[in-house]
């Protein structure tokens, strides 16, 4: 297979370029995601120029009118691609995401599908502050009828968002706003990722860290200086979050009998609890360590850099607590 | 219905419907009626569960708008939507059967009072979020749009989703993309306990939605034959291309916001004044009075509707139970409700 280095942002388009050649019932609807603006982070630029603006429509800032179109549209066998710029935003959405096209397909007693996708972005790291660094995936996962997809690489953003517009359920596919710019090898020929299959984005014997999104790259980062201390980590990436492949996550704690979970999202109630709460269950009698967490506290995100570094998860804390707990000092 | 006593119409009968159309609309407002009154009867027996938001009172909305649709264009409803979804085609046996929590439900038991739908007749559900289905009527009708098709979506909705952000947001796309939906209020002067004119300052919602360009009429939701010129021609509009529409039926809900509400924030007065003004008691007096029906025929109907009634909760309460673990069914198409691969 051929492969060559792109970012994340063009193994994306490259995604919505693809399928939108392929099947001519896919549409994209978003703010300012037509060009010349092409994406508030440019990852449907280009795409209105090729495709028109009847298959790339820009909306006014209305994002309970514009995904409940979404809605409407899926629910007539097209299959629309939402952008909504800051996963924040999808607050003023919610009634349509949660209520709507997370439900029809449940209450009618099957008579409907939602073929939907939301693409949406989230997590820390630019100094955003509160309402533009949130990561709410906890929610999507913790309401039935939606599932749930958190690339971390752009092999991983290609495969996944193909399978996610070719999917017949209303998908929440989180993106994230330092990932845009790195690279990572996607081959040229076509390929899928099915939803429900984590990556062992690393193999390691002494602990298994599960990690989503950004903080994949951050425990990867970890594991590595680990290993020049001699401790081997695993890293395992479950990309999507629902469906979630436990089976993977608990063969790997099976092996290495230790378990961290990391992501950006604050730990109260985050998707970390759901992978410990998994683990306990079905691994209990292999875990030889407690389970921790490594995930921001629960504060909302604060603006200034050093007190974001401070909330924040990266790989020096991710490495100090797997380093902690393989020493036995937890 | 038992009323008997009907007001004399000097109205000579109307030129653009056809006898059998003006029977075809009372026999339909009756049977809703029917369909309502059992349903509350059942209720208040115990032997239907969740919530019931009956529209008696507003039969004549539905009916007269649903008269101008073809069995391809669609529909969005309310919670309080059996009225809605009876004019458009709904069977009444399946409505109970849905009521009743059965397998042949229309929803096989899991949607209820609040989300009766059946996509083959363009039904799409009930929604219980006040103004949900208005944004997801703007997809439908885009949708419509870009298949090329010439349906029409009707979006009814009650007047207190026009206090909602969905409402102004589906308005303003509706008519940015000039799509083809008739948006229809079912005013019946209360959201919740709240009157009318508490809850929008001196609003007259045709010159409110006047300012997103979207044509609409007032009319009298009490009487079957204007709701149903407004509505054709809104529909006919749509149909050909020319944008979205806006109908305000005045109406009123005879009954409280669901069945125990004892709504003593509506006085007697103007309950008694809107009875009087019933639509389907309207309709009745000007179909005997131009001649297009008897007294027997009128009482046939009658007997008629009760049959079709009570064969619809025989039909329900025959019906098997829908089975618990089926509540586990029908979340995802790819995928059971633990996220196994279907």
């Amino acid at each position: 297979m051929a492969v060559r280095e792109i970012t994340y942002r063009e193994a994306l388009k490259e995604a919505m370029r693809e399928e939108m050649l392929r099947d001519e019932t896919i549409f994209l609807i978003g703010e300012d995601i037509a060009d010349p603006h092409g994406g508030s982070y440019k990852v449907t630029a280009g795409l209105s120029t090729e495709f028109g603006l009847d298959r790339v429509i820009q909306t006014p800032i209305s994002e309970q009118g514009f995904i409940g179109t979404a809605v409407g549209a899926a629910l007539m066998g097209r299959r629309p691609v939402a952008e909504i710029l800051y996963i924040d935003f999808c607050t003023m959405a919610m009634d349509q995401i949660v209520n709507q096209a997370a439900k029809i397909r449940y209450m009618s007693g099957g008579q409907a599908k939602v073929p939907l996708v939301i693409r949406t972005q989230g997590g820390m790291g630019r100094s955003s502050a509160a309402q533009h660094a949130q990561s709410l995936e906890a929610w999507f996962v913790h309401t039935p009828g939606l599932l749930v997809a958190m690339p971390s690489t752009p092999y991983d953003a290609k495969g996944l968002l193909k399978t996610a517009i070719r999917l017949d359920d209303p998908v929440i596919f989180i993106e994230h706003k330092l990932l845009y710019n790195t690279k990572g090898p996607v081959p040229e020929e076509e390929y899928t990722i099915p939803f429900g299959v984590a990556d062992v984005k690393r193999e390691g014997r002494d602990c298994t860290v599960v990690a989503t999104s950004r903080t994949v790259l951050m425990a990867l980062e970890a594991a590595e200086a680990l290993e020049r201390e001699g401790i081997s980590v695993e890293v395992v990436d479950p990309r999507t979050l629902f469906p979630l492949d436990v089976e993977t996550i608990v063969g790997s704690v099976k092996k290495t009998s230790r378990l961290v979970v990391v992501h950006e999202a604050v730990e109260r109630c985050g998707f970390g609890a759901e992978v410990v709460a998994q683990v306990a269950e079905k691994a209990y009698g292999y875990v030889d360590a407690p389970i921790v967490r490594v995930c921001a506290p629960s504060v909302p995100a604060p603006f200034a850099r050093q007190m974001e570094d401070y909330v924040m998860v990266d790989a020096k804390k991710i490495a100090d607590r797997v380093r902690q707990l393989v020493r036995g000092e937890i | 219905m038992s009323a008997k006593k009907t007001e004399a119409t000097t109205e000579a009968p109307p030129e653009d419907l056809t006898r059998e159309q003006l029977l075809g609309m009372y026999r339909r407002m009756r049977l809703i009626r029917a369909f309502e009154d059992k349903a509350k009867e059942r209720f208040e027996a115990g032997e239907i569960a969740g919530f019931l938001h009956l529209s008696q009172g507003q039969e004549a909305v539905p009916v007269g708008v649903c008269w101008a649709l073809g069995p391809r264009d669609y529909i969005t409803s309310t919670h309080r939507g059996h009225g809605d979804v009876i004019a458009k085609g709904c069977e009444v046996k399946r409505m109970f059967a849905e009521l009743y929590g059965r397998a042949t439900g229309y929803c096989k038991g899991k949607g209820g009072s609040m989300h009766i739908a059946d996509f083959s007749q363009g039904i799409i559900g009930a929604t219980g979020i006040v103004s949900g289905s208005l944004p997801t009527s703007v997809g439908i009708g885009m949708g419509i749009k870009q298949r090329g098709g010439d349906e029409v979506v009707v979006c009814f909705f009650g007047d207190g989703a026009t206090a909602e952000g969905g409402f102004h947001e589906a308005l303003n796309l509706a008519s940015l993309w000039q799509v083809p939906v008739v948006f229809v209020c079912q005013n019946n002067l209360y959201g919740l306990s709240q009157p009318w004119e508490k809850t929008a300052y001196k609003c007259d919602l045709v010159a409110r939605v006047g300012t997103y360009h979207i044509p609409g009429e007032c009319v009298d939701g009490m009487d079957v034959i204007a709701v149903h010129r407004a509505a054709r021609k809104a529909v006919e509009r749509a149909r050909r291309g020319g944008g979205p529409g806006f109908i305000e039926a005045k109406t009123y809900r005879f009954l409280g916001h669901y069945v125990g509400d004892p709504a003593l924030y509506m006085p007697a007065e103007e309950r008694e004044a809107w009875r009087k003004r019933d639509a389907i008691v309207k309709l009745r007096g000007q179909l005997l009075a131009w001649g297009y029906l008897t007294e027997a025929e009128d009482e046939a109907m009658g007997a008629e509707v009760a049959a079709e009634i009570e064969a619809g909760v025989e039909y329900a309460k025959a019906s098997p139970l829908a089975a618990p673990e089926t509540a586990l069914d029908e979340l995802y198409v790819h995928f059971d409700y633990l996220g196994n691969p279907r």
